[in-house]
């Protein structure tokens, strides 16, 4: 019975936190990302702006799309890892379950909403 | 005017020429020494008249952090063309080469990213862009 066992701990998020969650996700470049991420993870700045280019016409600059992951990153749903001379950007789901924790889906409710 | 060849800057001229051929596949057209150094290109064995890859190295101060910039953001400054990159990929992956992109759809084309060892990433291509 999720609900009942009590909230993520996440649905406590400063809320400061929360509006830079809420900040990343209203940006339709940032979400393209986390779809893309979502695809693959673990990827480099280079493969992520190909597939944005390829796959959502977005011709963005590499550094706006760093600038975005920046942001993606402050919101804790980008983690960053150097693997010796590489980055690779990693897509972090935990801050998301925040919100479902927040208003979570009733028995009654449509799962398409 | 045609483009006869064009340059990797490598961190080691030994270390890439092996790389180049035993691994990538490609054979020595010249091998010439040049003081300290060598004047290193290579072809490919389809094409071994066509537009030769000089090894050059990458002694100059600027090469380094230019070099090491890409590699970062996981950028390949070159790039070859292949009939099939996921045969490719799986052959050199075999070799242990490291790819920082596996075989990626992009549009028309496919591509994969390689690092050559020697400091800098391949891109790998296969198809052409629509």
């Amino acid at each position: 019975m999720p609900g009942l066992t009590g909230k993520h701990p996440l649905a406590y998020l400063p809320r400061q936190c929360m509006d830079e969650l809420y900040r990343a996700i209203a940006d339709p470049t940032r979400r393209a990302i986390l779809d893309e991420l979502a695809d693959r993870d673990g990827q480099s700045l280079f493969e992520l702006c190909g597939r944005l280019t390829m796959k959502h016409g977005i011709g963005s600059s590499r550094q706006a799309i760093s600038q975005h992951l920046e942001v993606l990153e402050s919101a804790g749903l980008v983690v960053v890892r150097r693997e010796g001379r590489y980055k690779f950007h990693w897509f972090n789901r935990g801050p998301l379950r925040s919100i479902n924790d927040r208003w979570p889906q009733t028995d009654g409710g449509s799962e398409d909403a | 005017m045609k483009i006869s060849y064009a340059s990797v800057a490598v961190d080691d001229q030994e270390k890439a020429l092996r790389f180049y051929t035993e691994v990538l596949g490609f054979q020595t057209k010249h091998d010439i020494p040049m003081g300290q150094h060598r004047w290193i290109t290579v072809v490919s064995p389809d094409d071994p008249e066509g537009t030769e890859l000089c090894l050059e190295p990458d002694e100059h101060p600027a090469v380094k952090p230019f070099k090491a910039a890409l590699v970062e953001d996981g950028i390949p400054f070159t790039g070859f063309a292949v009939d099939d990159v996921a045969s490719e990929h799986e052959r050199l992956t075999a070799l242990g080469v490291r790819f920082t992109q596996p075989p990626t759809e992009m549009g028309s084309m496919v591509t994969a990213v390689l690092d050559d060892t020697c400091g800098n990433l391949i891109m790998l291509a296969q198809g052409t862009m629509a």
